[in-house]
């Protein structure tokens, strides 16, 4: 507490108690159970991939022109929120601030258009009960949708809570916040291969 | 600094708030207890209507209900709990911590198990309890087969005690890597804590797997999914994979903390170090690691074909490998030992060749040609019976006698345990033995009933009856435990069995703060080395200073009534009480994120007096 007094931190405020450095590793071991999360939902998109019996299929619903905007604003956060934590470690509280803001209006921009895509896909007659490959979709693409409601959520908390400057006890919030982002951001490049782009391209004479 | 008063909480509302990772030990060994005594009694259940042939105790329906809650409840209610009860109170005792790495998380993980686990067990009054197997295959699970909630509840329990079990799984992880004692080399740790630390990086990353499983039979029955929905594409092949990727892990998960507690307590009672203690660190990685590569070896009628059912087989087989090491060295440890056949030694020693049976069954399913014959047979029963009860239970056993004064302070009565042990191994033998021969002989698994004359009489009643004797074993533990609680007898000594370990240098029980200060540990079997060097303790590795403690909370005891709420409100469709509920947990969260615990200090005066006060 006494750095955060005097404005003066370590080098690397996140690593500097060992109450921050079990919440990194164990935040590192969360994610390591999260892949297993995701690989399993994965999986399940995978084996029904091809299973649209009765609803449309993937190829006549996707846009690309949507997705791809989608993706490059995820993206665009993940990279806001290294900036956010490289002004961290310059000692720039209204720097890490100011990106980490960033992040959360392109968080939220991307769950607009996730939505606004959902509700385009339920009224073309694809949803959770359309057939096994709309339950797996919406499972999937829910599941990551319902990580970055959570991760706007919990930076925006943060945002809001510590505005009074950077101490050893709020750097490794921070920080872990970050790392979940950035894990979000790994899925959706999976989801945008796997679902998205395969999905288009089922349509060609693939799958 | 007014945060830094020390709380004092006492009663009921100190256990509810309570983040101290012994204390939670003893919630675990609790909750756990009384769920193993309610899996053992459905259990009886069973037993009594399969007695004689054509019995009408329980059938149909209700022998479903009871063969599923017995599976579900001693896997997931009873095995966990218990072995996450050891691990509380005995790894940051192990490793020299003064607490775990993350206390909050460990008392949520608790109170998520046990409100996961009454919520499933309400199941019996409100509708039904699932029918399905604990395996819950579908389309059995499903809407159509199982109309009642019984299987929501399943669902929605199993999915709420899950997350407590993987928070649970990090948190020792974390407190593992981080925490230990100076010089407590990974490769100087004790065995048990090496067996905990494998087994929680099972959990971490077999446990979602089953969260998966149970969203998509949730989605399926309470949102209107279709992903085991033949009609509509859906695939049922998918729950059986995503169920044993899990459930084969687990199977790991619940017998390599036994095989951890049976080393230490051989050790101690053979008075030497553990043989080849390398080779025993290197078998259980091998395990656990060998233990994500078999899970088809519980779907090999399926229909895989012969090239998946070969690759498992073979995976399968190896297994039997390290597992062989582990033996081999068990049994050089007690060679030329002086061996002392206390309670806890007898239950250690009587694990070798009753895990060793059931290894040996269990090369014999992996064959899959022949596992074609065993498939659904008396013989699987009495295979996993082997390895869960003839090797877990006894090595929870054992741990309990060899703990218990650690964890309460007072030593359990020998002779009583001598009895518990004798009654449990053979009532165990005589229920589980015969049901090798009733399976080969063709008595499939989860039957209700059997016919007369068809040579199967002997085999059940002779079952029966070593069922009632495991229970009177059992009941004896419970008559123990009350003795010793209610006699007044002398606080235990420090080191009561001429201990190896750390755990041993500290008062019985341990003090709030386990370690007045943290020791510097010299080699495996810490405390030995300093024995024999004619040392009377630890050489400590830092000046007697005030010691941080985190606060207690009943956050987390809310969130699991938050989770309570949810679960019951899907399993009805009354989806605002679901709301509320998930309502209830993020608004812990909030206060848990917004709101930070400075903890308080116990001043140097007071770790002085405790020290002066224990019986070391």
């Amino acid at each position: 507490m006494n750095h955060a007094d005097h404005g003066v931190l370590p080098a690397e405020p996140e690593k500097a108690t060992l109450e921050g450095r079990n919440k990194i590793l164990g935040f590192w071991l969360f994610l390591g159970g999260e892949t297993v999360l995701f690989g399993s939902l994965f999986a399940t998109y995978l084996a029904l991939r091809t299973q649209y019996v009765n609803g449309p299929a993937p190829h006549e619903i996707f846009q690309i022109e949507l997705i791809a905007l989608a993706t490059f604003i995820l993206l665009t956060s993940s990279l806001t929120s290294v900036f956010a934590i490289i002004g961290m470690h310059r000692q720039n509280f209204k720097m890490m601030l100011f990106w980490f803001w960033i992040t959360v209006i392109l968080g939220f921009a991307f769950l607009g258009l996730e939505i606004f895509e959902f509700v385009h896909y339920y009224h073309e007659g694809h949803t959770l009960s359309s057939s096994a490959y709309g339950s797996a979709f919406y499972t999937l693409v829910g599941f990551h949708g319902g990580h970055v409601l959570f991760g706007v959520l919990w930076i925006s908390l943060l945002l809001i809570k510590n505005r009074k400057g950077l101490t050893v006890v709020n750097a490794p919030k921070f920080y872990v916040a970050s790392l979940y982002w950035h894990f979000i951001d790994v899925v959706w490049v999976f989801i945008f291969t796997v679902v998205y782009l395969m999905g288009i391209l089922g349509g060609q004479g693939g799958a | 600094m007014a945060q830094h008063v020390r709380p004092r909480n006492t009663g009921l509302w100190d256990w509810i708030t309570t983040v101290d990772h012994k204390k939670i030990g003893i919630l675990y060994l609790v909750a756990g207890g009384f769920f193993f005594l309610l899996g053992g009694l459905e259990a009886l259940l069973m037993r009594l209507q399969l007695m004689y042939p054509e019995q009408n105790f329980f059938i149909g329906a209700t022998f479903n209900e009871l063969l599923t809650m017995h599976g579900t409840t001693m896997i997931f209610l009873a095995a966990m709990p218990l072995i996450f009860a050891v691990m509380n109170a005995v790894v940051p005792l192990q490793i020299g911590a003064r607490d775990v790495a993350f206390p909050f998380v460990n008392s949520l993980g608790f109170w998520l198990f046990f409100s996961g686990g009454v919520l499933l067990n309400l199941s019996w009054f409100m509708g039904g309890a699932p029918e399905a197997g604990w395996t819950a295959y579908v389309p059995l699970s499903g809407m159509q087969f199982s109309k009642t909630t019984g299987v929501s509840f399943y669902v929605l329990g199993l999915q709420i005690a899950g997350i407590g079990t993987l928070i649970g799984g990090i948190n020792f992880l974390v407190t593992i890597i981080n925490m230990r004692a100076p010089g407590m080399t990974f490769m100087r740790m004790p065995m048990f804590t090496w067996t905990a630390f494998i087994t929680s990086a099972l959990i971490l990353f077999a446990f979602p797997a089953i969260t998966v499983g149970l969203v998509l039979l949730m989605f399926d029955r309470i949102f209107g999914a279709v992903f085991f929905n033949v009609a509509s594409g859906g695939n049922v092949l998918l729950w059986q994979h995503l169920f044993w990727i899990f459930g084969h892990p687990e199977v790991y998960i619940l017998i390599l903390p036994a095989f951890g507690m049976i080393s230490e307590v051989i050790s101690t009672f053979a008075k030497k170090r553990l043989f080849g203690y390398s080779a025993m660190v290197f078998a259980t990685i091998v395990i656990g690691f060998l233990g994500f590569m078999v899970w088809v070896h519980h779907m090999f009628t399926v229909g895989l074909g012969p090239v998946a059912n070969s690759l498992f087989s073979i995976a399968t087989m190896l297994i039997a490998v390290p597992t062989g090491i582990k033996i081999f060295n068990w049994l050089f440890t007690l060679w030329g030992g002086q061996i002392r056949f206390t309670a806890a030694n007898l239950f250690a020693v009587g694990f070798i060749p009753t895990f060793t049976i059931g290894g040996m069954t269990g090369v014999m399913l992996s064959v899959a040609p022949a596992d074609y014959q065993y498939q659904d047979s008396y013989f699987v029963v009495a295979h996993f019976h082997y390895v869960l009860v003839g090797g877990m239970m006894l090595g929870l056993f054992a741990a309990f006698y060899y703990w218990w004064p650690k964890m309460f302070g007072k030593m359990l009565n020998e002779a009583m345990g001598k009895w518990n042990f004798w009654l449990f191994f053979i009532g165990f033998h005589l229920t589980f033995f015969p049901q090798h021969f009733l399976g080969l002989m063709g008595m499939p698994r989860r039957v209700f009933t059997f016919m007369g004359g068809q040579q199967l009489e002997l085999g059940n009643l002779i079952s029966t009856w070593g069922a009632i004797i495991m229970g009177v074993g059992t009941l004896l533990f419970l008559v123990n435990v009350a003795y010793t609680h209610m006699k007044k007898q002398p606080q235990a000594p420090a080191d009561p069995w001429d201990g190896r370990t750390l755990e041993w240098t500290i008062a019985s029980p341990a003090p709030e703060y386990n370690f007045a200060q943290t020791p510097r540990v010299r080699g495996i079997d810490a405390f030995w080395i300093e024995k024999m060097a004619g040392n009377k303790g630890m050489t400590p590795a830092e000046p007697l200073g005030p010691i941080h403690m985190p606060s207690p909370s009943v956050l987390p005891f809310i969130m699991s009534i938050g989770f309570f709420i949810a679960g019951m409100g899907f399993v009805f469709n009354k989806y605002l009480f679901a709301i509320v509920g998930l309502g209830i947990v993020l608004i812990c969260m909030f206060f848990r994120s917004y709101k930070d615990d400075e903890g308080f200090h116990i001043d140097v005066e007071e770790i002085k007096e405790t020290e002066k006060g224990a019986r070391l």
